[in-house]
Formats: C-alpha cells, structure tokens, sequence
C-alpha cells in the first residue's frame, strides 16, 4: 500500500471499519431474522429485504406524523422502532398463515413463492409511496460525530445503530436460549413430531417464529433510515448478502450469524478504499463463495451426528 | 439404432407433441404474424432454451439454479463481442481517437483491444465459444459446488451470487463490456444484414429449428438410463450414491447440458435483437426463467417452450399497458403456480388431454398410445 | 497383526468420534468367504455406524478397513460399491416414482457413468438378469407396477433386490425385517440363507427369534467395541451379554 504512512493506513481501517459498523448492523439485523426462519422451519424467505422496507416505510411515516408536532421531532425513532417492528410482524404473521405454512418440506418452492411475494410487496410500496426514495431527518442527537483522534471521525447515528443491534440481538439471544419458548422453537426445531407429542403446539411456533423473524427485519428497517434513503426495491439490493451471511454463518448459529455478517460487512468496508464499491462487493462475494465451498458447513457447524 | 429408438418410445415429450411445437412454431406463426411480432416471438423462444435447461436440471435433476442468465449472457455476449467487432472496422470508427475498436472502448479512453476480445474477431471461433463457454463456465462451478455436495437452497443462493458478481463485473468494467448498455448497435454477419426482413426471417427459422433439436436432445437424455438416474437421484440421492454412482458428476453433467442450451438462447437472442445487455445476465432475468419453466412444467420439455412464449408474450401485452399491474401479477402467478399448479400447464394438459382424446370420434381407435403423454411424477 | 489377506473383510483399529464422542472405538472384525454374520446390540451401540464405516458413509478417525486386501477408507462411496460392498438402509429406499423393473435397471452395473448411462442399451441379457432377480425376492409379476405401490416388505425386499442385481460379495442389511410379518420374516429368513450362499452377508437385527433363523456366527457391540462373539447358543450364555442387552 504505498502512498499511505502507517499512521495513515491505521486512521483509514479505523474510519472504513467504523463505516462498515453501520452496514454490519443492518447486514446482522437483517441476517438475524433470515437465520432464525431458516433454522427453525428451513424456509427461504426472499421478501426478507421487503419486511426490511416495511419497516423503514414505518419508521418515514413515524418521522413526518411526529414532525408535525413542534419538539417531537427528535424522538419519532422511539415511537418508530415498536411501530416497524409490529408492522412487520403483523405482515409476516399473515403471510405464514396464507402462504408459508402450505409449502414447508419443499424449500425450492417457498424460495419461488416468496420471490413472488416481493414483487407483490414491491409493488404495493411503490403505489403508496411512489417510486421515488424518501428519507428522514436524522434527529439531531444523532447527528455529528466523535472524534477520538485527529483523522478519526465516527459517526454518531452508525454508534446508536450498533447498540440498537447489541440490543436486538441480546433479545434473540435470551428470546431463543432463555426463555420457555424458546425452548420450545428449539424443541420444534430438533424434533417436529417429538415437540406436537409432547403438546407443543408446532404451527403456532412456526407462524410466530416466522413473525419474529419478519419483525427483526423491520427493525433493521428503522435502522436502515438512518444511514441511506428508502425506495421500494432497496431490499432487493441486501437479500443476496443477507444469505450469504446467513449460509457463510453456519445456519441456525447465532454466533456464527454475528462474525460471518461482521467479516463480510468489514471486507465490503476496507476493500471498498481501496478499489471502490463495486469491485469490493465482487471480490467480498466471491471470497464468501470460496470459503464456502471449502467449508459447506458454514463458520460455526451445528454439532450434529448425522 | 438406440438413438432413433429413443426418439420415438421417450416419454418425456411425446412426439407427435413435438410435431405439433415444430407445425407451429416454423408453420403457425410465420404466416400468422407480421414481421415485428414474428421478432418478438423470435426472441421469446430464446428464452425458451434456457426453460428447456431448467426443465432438465431442475425439473427432473431438482438442482435450481437461480443464476441461468449467467450462461445466457454469455453465448449472447459471446455473439455480441464479434458482431460488434464486425461493426467497429477502422473505416466507420474513423472519427475515434483509436479506429477500429469497439466504440464504447474509445470513449473509456481505452487504445488497444483487449487481448480477450482479439479472437471474436473469427466466427469460428465465436461460435466454438458459444457452444462450449457456457457449458465450461457451468462446468467449473457445477464441479466446484457438486463434489462438495453443494445442493438445494445452497446451490440456488450461490448461482445468484455469482450472477449478481457477473452483473456487477459488466457493469463495473464499461471500458471492456460495454457497462450497463451493454453491446449495442449491432448490424452485419460476415457482410450480410441481420436486420432487414429476409434475414430476421432466416433467424427466426434457424432459432426455431436449433430449439426443436434441443427440446429432441433433452428427450433423448431424459428417455435413457442417464434420465432415470437423474430422477432417481433427485428423489434418493443416497440410494443412487451407494448404486455405484458418482452422482457429482450426473448432476454436473446435466447443470452443463442446461447451460448450453441456455448459451445458445443467448446467441440467438443478439442475432435477432441486434444488442446484448447486462439487464439479461442479472437476478431479475434469471429468476424469470425459473418461473418461464415453472408455468410450463417443470417435468415438461414442450411445457417449457409453451411457458416461456406465455409468460413473455403476457409481459409485453401487460408491461406495456400496465407496467404496475404486471409486477404484481407475475408475482401472484409465482405464488399460484407453486401453491395449486407445481407442475404447471403440462399437468393440466395431462390430465384433460386423454378426456379431450377420448371424446373425439377419430381419435378413438388410436387411444392406446395417448398413455404415452404422461409424465412420470414423485 | 496384518495378516488379514485371508479374510475378506478385516476391520483393524477402527475408531469414529463425533466430537469427542465414539461411536466407534478401538474396533476388531474380521469376516470370512461366504459367511454370514448377524450384529446385535443395544441402541446406540454402533451397529448402523459400522456399516456406514465400511460403506463409506462415514469416514473413520482411525484404523483401517481391508477388502480383499485393499483398504476403504479412503475410497468414495461409489468406489466401495465397485468393489464388491452393497449396502442395504434401514427404511426401504427405493425410487417410489420408478417401476419395479426401472428400480432394479437403475441399479444394474452396467453404464455407471455419466456417457455410459447415456449409451446404456436394454438389451436381451440385462432384461433377463432383471426377471432373474424378481423371481429371487419373488416380484416378477410385478415389474411393471409402481414401486411406491409395493407394500413395505416387498419394498425392503425389492431393496436387496436392488443389491443383489450387482452380485456384490459383500452385501450389509441394517435391519431388514423391521416392520415385517411374521411370515415375510419367514420368507425374508429364507431368501437370505439362499443368497448367503456364494457371497457374504452382515445383517443388522434386534429380533431374537429371526437372528436364531438366520444362523451364523453372532457379534454383540456394546458402545462402539465388541461385547462378544460366537454362535448363538455361546452368545446368549454370555453374562455381559445378558447384563447389557438380553435382560434376566
């Protein structure tokens, strides 16, 4: 790398690294909600990007109705993440009960019929809001930046994205591995017939994981607001990275869900310096295809004897 | 002899179906349309080739690829790079600061042709390389993904990856592809014009005829021992594994095949549109010939050729008028197909045909081989 | 120690961990010519794992396993099948869409290879190997039918069917009468005393009764190693064996 001093490279990794935390954010939220639905039920939801959009519909309108009222205008993303998440929660909860839950066992399927229900969804965003991209005002709590050193400069919207993702994916977590449902999607997830034995009621944890995982996505929705404008097809634009995430992860692994999105979204970040976007995203791509072809089994393999 | 044979006892595409695909398409529809919709339907069955390819490798191997615009693009950018090298002679690119080459190359300020254009400058080779390319790009990514037992949702996430990595290297790379508006402009095979009438008649005949013959190839694969391994192995792939089979190199083989029609669709498709774009290479085409396949049939040779002429021909009559409405109907048929129809119009055709057959007087007498049309189904 | 060229199968050190746990462990198994061998155990004890061993199915930690001399291990699935080893699941698995006769073609060895099955030709000789095998496990007047129709013997038995139109030497049933009555038991019994002869066979069984049928030499594993070994009488006398498997 010449052309650049140490110090420099150092300040540059830093600030493409700290550029990549936002994208990582997103990546992971959105990975979260995928992985979660294709762990438990084996199902490809590629209107996944559009729950996304929904959310961050949600979080465009929580933003001009508050920006009606005079010093409210600062906190619509309180009132903005609950509302994407039900929104988007709501809308997953309607589609596993007329679409998803006739087409389990056949995975290649689902994968068709959602495609099919993201450009239904796309359309449908883009005779509400129009073709054009909206975006937010960012509030300004969100708006400069911190400064640690001369030529490191972090953004303070891309710092609250990544708590909020601290967050959500704390509440998965404890959701999935500490809670008396989770115990019973993971139930469901090892043995189907076993769990409906024992009572578990198996399609009502199907369609509210299933929820769940849509809902995650509208969270990275209102998320996504703050760091690029939303337009109907903006979802489309993660879905390939999203899987890949998920499948480089090692489906059903929550930690390997986390550094699969954090590796891609960090390659993506520092490449994208040196030899700009769209050669950044081909190399990230084709590194990701590589690995995987040297390690099916994703990053973290799930222990089991097969 | 066994070749001839197959032809004739295949039940995967009964011949006098094919007959009936061959009365149309090179009898029908000539005399019924004019020449700007004659084109159009022209360029539907180019699209047809890849559904043939994913009748094959998806319908009956159960590998969905969700990438075949790859091996499209190709055999049509193939095909582009050397009509476009046809029309790019020094003396009509005179006014460039470099003549004679590709005039998207000149205005990326680029001098010389690029040592991977230098050979489409020969026709042979050009059609050497749409005959093999697609196949030999299907080939190092069918073995690079089967030999590690790569399948199913993998395989189809992985496939669009790479289509999008495609994507994104034409675009990205203008100075070499002709970026985002692609191969443009192209007017003359070794002299002769392939857009005045006679010529795009000509097209259209070759482009009906080489599809026939590969809807005939498909037949001929599916009705030998290979079909009914590749059936087998869709639905047991272990039992097939421990039968002695090296099932890698069965599903390689007919995710190659199904590249290589796709390869010639592509040619063909520049021939008769005259460009080739990145817009045919991308996610969006190639999940459109997944469903072209899908409303077909996804077990049905002809279902797939009738598919793609639907599917197309609704999406010019909508898309034109209604450019919202079509995006969500297309997406309902999606739906629809999988959930009421899997195996789509042939399925329909199957099982209301012998009824049809039955209740004409004529056909009665010979109603002992209508059994011939059924597909064999899991 | 590797003397074993006598033998035709010789397991030696085999060893299979499933992170960190064995399934498998420090196994001896030598088999003969034409024998027929009978493995029992209790759940979990390793039986479906060591056919997958030989078969390839599963790839060994450690040791060796020798056919005929020449070691599996490091073979692919469909070369062990090449050489001489047929392996029969647990649940029939046969093609459900194919015919019966279609089934028993697909697993004729013959056009194995991709260009091979291509130029695969049902001629005289294959047509009658294939009705030589259905009048042996007793379908061939059911050729034609559907072989998802079968009931769920006949399916099983269309399985070893499957196999047995390779002529392997070695041919592995995990269970084979599981789900059967107690006159396709018989039956099943029977076909597999008469094509016992001339080939080996290893069959997984928990049924007393038909492993008394069956005959031959019985193995007992007990958490991956071997708890005894003998012919039946010496085997149900053993106390460990009683202790951890047959009960009091």
């Amino acid at each position: 790398m010449d052309g650049f001093t140490t110090q420099e490279l150092m300040a540059i990794l830093a600030m493409q690294g700290f550029a990549g935390v936002s994208f990582f954010s997103v990546l992971l939220l959105m990975a979260l909600g995928l992985a979660i639905i294709y762990g438990q039920m084996r199902v490809i939801n590629m209107a996944h990007g559009e729950f996304m959009v929904m959310g961050a519909y949600a979080t465009y309108l929580c933003s001009i109705t508050l920006g009606q009222f005079p010093g409210m205008t600062d906190y619509y993303l309180f009132l903005a993440l609950p509302i994407a998440f039900a929104s988007a929660f709501a809308m997953g909860y309607l589609v596993e009960w007329v679409l998803i839950r006739h087409l389990y066992h056949r995975p290649l399927d689902t994968l068709l019929a959602t495609w099919g229900l993201a450009l239904i969804m796309q359309q449908g965003f883009r005779s509400i809001f129009g073709a054009r991209e909206v975006s937010v005002t960012v509030p300004g709590w969100l708006r400069g930046s911190y400064q640690p050193t001369m030529m490191i400069d972090i953004p303070l919207n891309g710092i609250a994205i990544l708590v909020l993702t601290l967050f959500v994916t704390l509440g998965v977590w404890w959701l999935l591995f500490r809670s008396r449902w989770g115990l019973r999607v993971r139930c469901t997830t090892a043995n189907r017939e076993m769990s409906g034995a024992i009572g578990i009621n198996t399609k009502r944890v199907d369609r509210m994981t299933f929820a769940l995982g849509c809902g995650i996505a509208g969270i990275a929705g209102a998320a996504f607001t703050t760091i690029s404008s939303t337009g109907p097809t903006s979802g489309s634009l993660y879905i390939v990275d999203t899987f890949l995430v998920v499948v480089f992860g090692g489906a059903g692994s929550l930690l390997g869900t986390i550094a699969s999105a954090f590796s891609i979204a960090q390659a993506q970040s520092v490449m994208e310096f040196f030899m700009g976007g769209s050669m950044a995203k081909v190399l990230t791509l084709l590194t990701v295809i590589a690995i995987l072809l040297m390690r099916p089994e994703g990053l973290v393999a799930s222990k089991v004897r097969r | 002899m066994t070749l001839i044979n197959r032809l004739f006892t295949g039940r995967h595409a009964s011949l006098g179906g094919i007959a009936l695909l061959a009365l149309i398409l090179i009898v029908v529809m000539p005399m019924a349309l004019d020449l700007y919709r004659l084109n159009l339907a022209g360029r539907y069955l180019t699209y047809a080739f890849v559904a043939l390819g994913l009748v094959l490798c998806w319908g009956y191997g159960g590998i969905l690829s969700l990438g075949q615009g790859i091996f499209f693009g190709v055999g049509g950018y193939a095909m582009a790079m050397f009509l476009k090298l046809e029309a790019s002679d020094p003396e009509s690119t005179s006014i460039q600061t470099t003549p004679g080459i590709p005039d998207f190359m000149d205005w990326n300020r680029i001098t010389e042709l690029p040592w991977f254009w230098v050979p489409f400058e020969s026709l042979t080779f050009t059609i050497l390389a749409v005959l093999t390319l697609p196949a030999a790009f299907a080939f190092v990514i069918g073995y690079a993904m089967f030999k590690r037992r790569v399948s199913g949702v993998y395989f189809a996430i992985i496939t669009q990856a790479l289509a999008v990595v495609l994507t994104i290297l034409i675009v990205g790379q203008q100075g070499y592809t002709g970026g985002i508006n692609g191969i443009t402009d192209l007017r003359t095979l070794k002299g002769w014009d392939i857009r005045d009438d006679s010529s795009q008649y000509l097209l259209y005949y070759l482009n009906a005829v080489l599809l026939i013959g590969c809807v005939l190839i498909g037949r001929w694969v599916l009705s030998s021992k290979y079909g009914r391994i590749l059936t087998a192995l869709r639905d047991r792939e272990d039992r097939v594994r421990f039968s002695g089979y090296d099932v890698a190199n069965f599903k390689i083989f007919i995710f190659c095949l199904a590249a290589f029609m796709s390869g010639i669709g592509g040619a063909m498709f520049t021939l008769q549109v005259g460009f080739m774009s990145p817009s045919f290479v991308g996610i969006v085409p190639s999940i459109e010939f997944v469903i072209f396949a899908a409303v077909g049939g996804r077990l049905s040779l002809l279902g797939g050729v009738y598919g793609a002429l639907l599917v197309s021909y609704a999406k010019t009559l909508f898309a034109e008028a209604y450019p919202q409405l079509w995006q969500v109907m297309i997406g309902t048929v999606f739906i629809l197909v999988v959930l009421i129809l899997p195996y789509g119009l042939a399925s329909v055709v199957d099982r209301y045909w012998p009824l049809l057959r039955s209740r004409l007087p004529l056909a009665r007498r010979s109603s002992a081989s209508s059994s011939s049309t059924t597909e064999s189904r899991p | 120690m590797s003397s074993n060229t006598d033998f035709l199968l010789a397991i030696e050190g085999l060893t299979v961990s499933f992170d960190g746990f064995k399934a498998i462990e420090g196994l001896n198994f030598y088999m003969d010519e034409s024998e027929l061998r009978v493995v029992i155990g209790p759940n979990g004890a390793g039986k479906t794992t060591l056919l997958d061993l030989i078969c390839g199915k599963t790839k060994a930690t450690e040791g060796s396993i020798k056919f005929r001399g020449k070691e599996l291990t490091q073979l692919r699935e469909h070369r062990i099948v090449w050489e001489g080893v047929g392996r029969k699941f647990q649940n029939p698995s046969i093609y459900e869409g194919l015919s019966v006769f279609d089934n028993l073609e697909a697993s004729y060895p013959e056009g194995r290879s991709v260009f091979g099955a291509l130029a695969f030709k049902r001629d005289e000789q294959v047509v009658q190997r294939i009705h030589n095998v259905a009048r042996e496990i007793q379908l061939e007047d059911r050729l034609d039918m559907e072989a998802g129709l079968l009931s769920h013997g006949q399916k099983q038995w269309l399985e070893i069917g499957m196999l047995l139109i390779q002529e392997p030497e070695l041919l592995m049933l995990d269970e084979p009468v599981a789900g059967m009555s107690a006159s396709e038991r018989q039956e099943t019994a029977t076909l597999l005393k008469r094509i016992s002869q001339g080939r080996s066979v290893i069959v997984i069984e928990h049924d007393m009764e038909f492993v008394a049928a069956l005959g031959g030499k019985v193995t007992v594993l007990h958490q991956g190693k071997i708890l005894a070994e003998g012919d039946i009488e010496t085997v149900k006398q053993n106390k460990h064996v009683i202790d951890v498997y047959l009960g009091h």
